[in-house]
């Protein structure tokens, strides 16, 4: 049979003025004609001609797979790799430049939930005007109401505007829609990343049921490895808008996890003076100082950031977060813990540094991330995928335990032992 | 069974017309939902849609017909100037919310993949339900002022509503693909729209201008109000010629503003 998805040499290029974010004023425009009337009818020229050397940017290039029906394939990569893009193409959201993409069967995407979920209408109204938005037939909608609400758990609030609804409500009710959609191939984006844990695991199920027993394909762009490595049999990844693997989850996982951890001990990056602070050094330091990518379980270390804020900016904590191998969050913490409130900082360079007590972490690999953010309103800048490995040294358990200890963490606590007297 | 081919996109194809045929009822599920929300937390509700012709008819009356004493073409001024205004708001209000329905819907648009015609067509038809509650006022200051329309000005009537369609759809379509790239538009608008209030006849007859009436006659705006005013109130014999420099007119629009839209349409998604 004919693979349900078919991509042949899919490319898209952008020209850097039109990228997203930063719009144009007519005037800078008028006046830059002005200005240089020449370089402008050059540029122009050069342009029409089809010579310009503008500086492009191809978001994906040359990208080839094939989707067998029924199948969830994965697609991973790293910030910036391509995914959305790719996926942006595969909807018809935005034309690609050169190639094509066949696709046998009705298609629907979700990059969002509640695309087009309106405040003021009321729960009942949202449904029916989501549904519509992602394709769904007026006589198809009506069929699925009862299910639809009964998925969210909204039932008494159907009749409230959504603007009165818990975020979570909210959440529920545009994924209860999306999951109803029933075409031939779904297009799914980071939708998971929102709702609290038992209803994403209501969402996976979901899904799951849907490909297994529909026959549904799914094509599945993700940040959330457990999630992809749970669905998806086959994964796709993309580095730098080329597909560099196509495979069986596990391996393309491996590969994308060892890739992309940085394993140095020390990263420098570059100035950006557009943005309000970047991060321009990271480095961990045992307790020597001395910058290491490995660490002893039994001594504390360091992380060391610079940074520059090129404006002032308010209210901001610097984070750590701390991951597992398979990306779960161990621990999340922020210079706000113990002052507890955010800093100003004005224009100038930081140096911060995040002591670790020895015996946190157990033996293993970790990888970090760095935010610089107000937390959950603004991320002036972050870092990530910036890997260490506790090693076994010195480490008292091993007298006792041979072997590798098990569990995640490693603090030794308090035990008081007595014989109870009769 | 659905094929869907994805490959560089050329700007005009027949199926553009059948796609929009296929997402007909999204058509209908913005303008309802315009239509829910514009009136939600209000005390009087669709009111406002009645409200504000009336009003603005009260106070050109006032102002235009009493104090300055603007001729009206021997007819009471308060429905010489509701025919004009009730055309009038129906195509500013169309023209200046199509030019916003990209911008205003980028989060939809970055997100789903529909026709983007779609969103002004909706706008519009919102616009259009408002023309016809404003209307009934008209219907009734036809009764209060005993005016009995003629049997060729009814049947005119949605002519020239079409031409209202057209004209501000086309240069709604034309200024919304602008305004995906340059902002301006929204600056501009407001004031451009007040600037061709005064060069349309509205609030005064289009004999006013003597000799340089030819210039108004550029404006399609003013063939339709002129035509409706002879159809309904019997001001003038109807002036065929100027209906159709206004038909003309509006369909070199429409095909201008459908052209550029749909040049421009393949990269709302990235620049919005």
């Amino acid at each position: 049979m004919e693979p349900i998805i078919e991509v042949i040499g899919l490319g898209k290029r952008y020209d850097i003025q039109h990228r997203r974010g930063e719009y144009i004023s007519l005037r800078d425009v008028i006046a830059n004609i002005f200005k240089h009337p020449f370089n402008f009818a050059k540029t122009k020229a050069k342009n029409v001609a089809g010579f310009s050397k503008k500086s492009d940017f191809w978001a994906i290039k040359n990208i080839n797979f094939t989707v067998e029906r029924g199948e969830v394939i994965g697609i991973i990569g790293a910030n910036g790799a391509g995914k959305s893009t790719l996926l942006k193409i595969l909807t018809g959201i935005t034309p690609p430049t050169e190639g094509k993409a066949i696709l046998r069967g009705h298609v629907s995407s979700l990059l969002e939930v509640g695309t087009g979920f309106h405040p003021e209408l009321t729960g009942r109204e949202n449904i029916f005007l989501n549904g519509a938005i992602l394709g769904m037939k007026h006589s198809e909608m009506q069929k699925k109401f009862d299910s639809i609400v009964e998925f969210a758990g909204i039932g008494k609030f159907l009749d409230t505007p959504v603007k009165r609804y818990s975020s979570g409500m909210y959440v529920r009710l545009a994924f209860s829609v999306a999951a109803h959609i029933e075409p031939d191939i779904l297009l799914v984006d980071e939708v998971l990343a929102v709702g609290d844990a038992e209803f994403q695991k209501k969402c996976l199920g979901k899904m799951d049921d849907v490909t297994k027993n529909h026959g549904r394909t799914i094509l599945f762009v993700s940040h959330n490895i457990a999630a992809v490595q749970s669905l998806c049999a086959r994964t796709i990844l993309i580095e730098k808008g080329q597909v560099a693997m196509v495979g069986e989850t596990r391996d393309v996982i491996e590969r994308y996890l060892s890739n992309n951890l940085v394993r140095s001990g020390v990263v420098e990056y570059p100035q950006n003076l557009e943005s309000d602070a970047v991060i321009r050094r990271v480095c961990i330091l045992n307790k020597d100082g001395e910058q290491r990518s490995e660490l002893s379980v039994a001594e504390p270390f360091k992380i060391a950031v610079d940074f520059d804020c090129n404006q002032k900016i308010a209210d901001v904590a610097v984070s750590l977060l701390i991951y597992s191998r398979d990306q779960d969050l161990l621990l999340y913490s922020s210079d706000s813990d113990s002052t507890e409130k955010f800093s100003e900082y004005s224009p100038g360079s930081y140096h911060a540094l995040i002591t670790l007590p020895e015996f946190l972490l157990n033996v293993g690999k970790y990888s970090f991330e760095i935010l610089l953010h107000t937390p959950n309103i603004h991320l002036y800048a972050n870092v990530k995928n910036f890997g260490f490995e506790i090693k076994n040294t010195d480490n008292p358990r091993s007298i006792v335990f041979q072997g590798n200890h098990p569990g995640r963490l490693s603090s030794i606590l308090s035990y008081k032992i007595e014989t109870n007297k009769k | 069974m659905a094929i869907t081919i994805i490959q560089p996109k050329k700007t005009f194809s027949l199926n553009d017309i059948k796609e929009l045929w296929r997402y007909r009822e999204l058509i209908y599920f913005f303008s309802w939902k315009d239509i829910k929300i514009r009136y939600k937390q209000t005390l009087i509700g669709g009111f406002w849609a009645i409200f504000q012709p009336f009003i603005t008819m009260v106070v050109f009356t006032i102002f235009f017909g009493k104090l300055a004493g603007i001729p009206s073409d021997n007819v009471p001024y308060p429905i010489f100037v509701y025919i004009g205004l009730l055309f009038w708001q129906f195509f500013s209000s169309a023209l200046s919310d199509t030019s916003n329905t990209l911008v205003s819907n980028q989060s939809i648009i970055t997100k789903v993949y529909f026709p983007r015609l779609i969103l002004p067509i909706s706008a519009v038809i919102t616009k259009f339900l408002d023309f016809s509650v404003a209307a009934l006022i008209l219907v009734g200051m036809m009764f209060y002022y005993q005016y009995t329309p003629s049997l060729i000005g009814i049947l005119l009537i949605p002519i020239l509503l079409l031409i209202t369609f057209f004209a501000s759809t086309g240069l709604g379509l034309f200024l919304a693909a602008v305004n995906v790239k340059y902002r301006d538009v929204r600056y501009a608008l407001p004031f451009f729209i007040q600037i061709l209030l005064f060069v349309t006849p509205v609030i005064y007859p289009a004999s006013i201008a003597g000799k340089y009436s030819w210039v108004l006659a550029l404006n399609p705006m003013t063939g339709v109000i002129q035509v409706a005013r002879a159809g309904l109130l019997h001001t003038a014999p109807i002036n065929w010629l100027l209906l159709g420099l206004s038909f003309v007119a509006c369909v070199v629009l429409m095909i201008g503003g459908v052209a550029y839209f749909k040049i421009i349409e393949r990269y709302f998604a990235d620049i919005v």
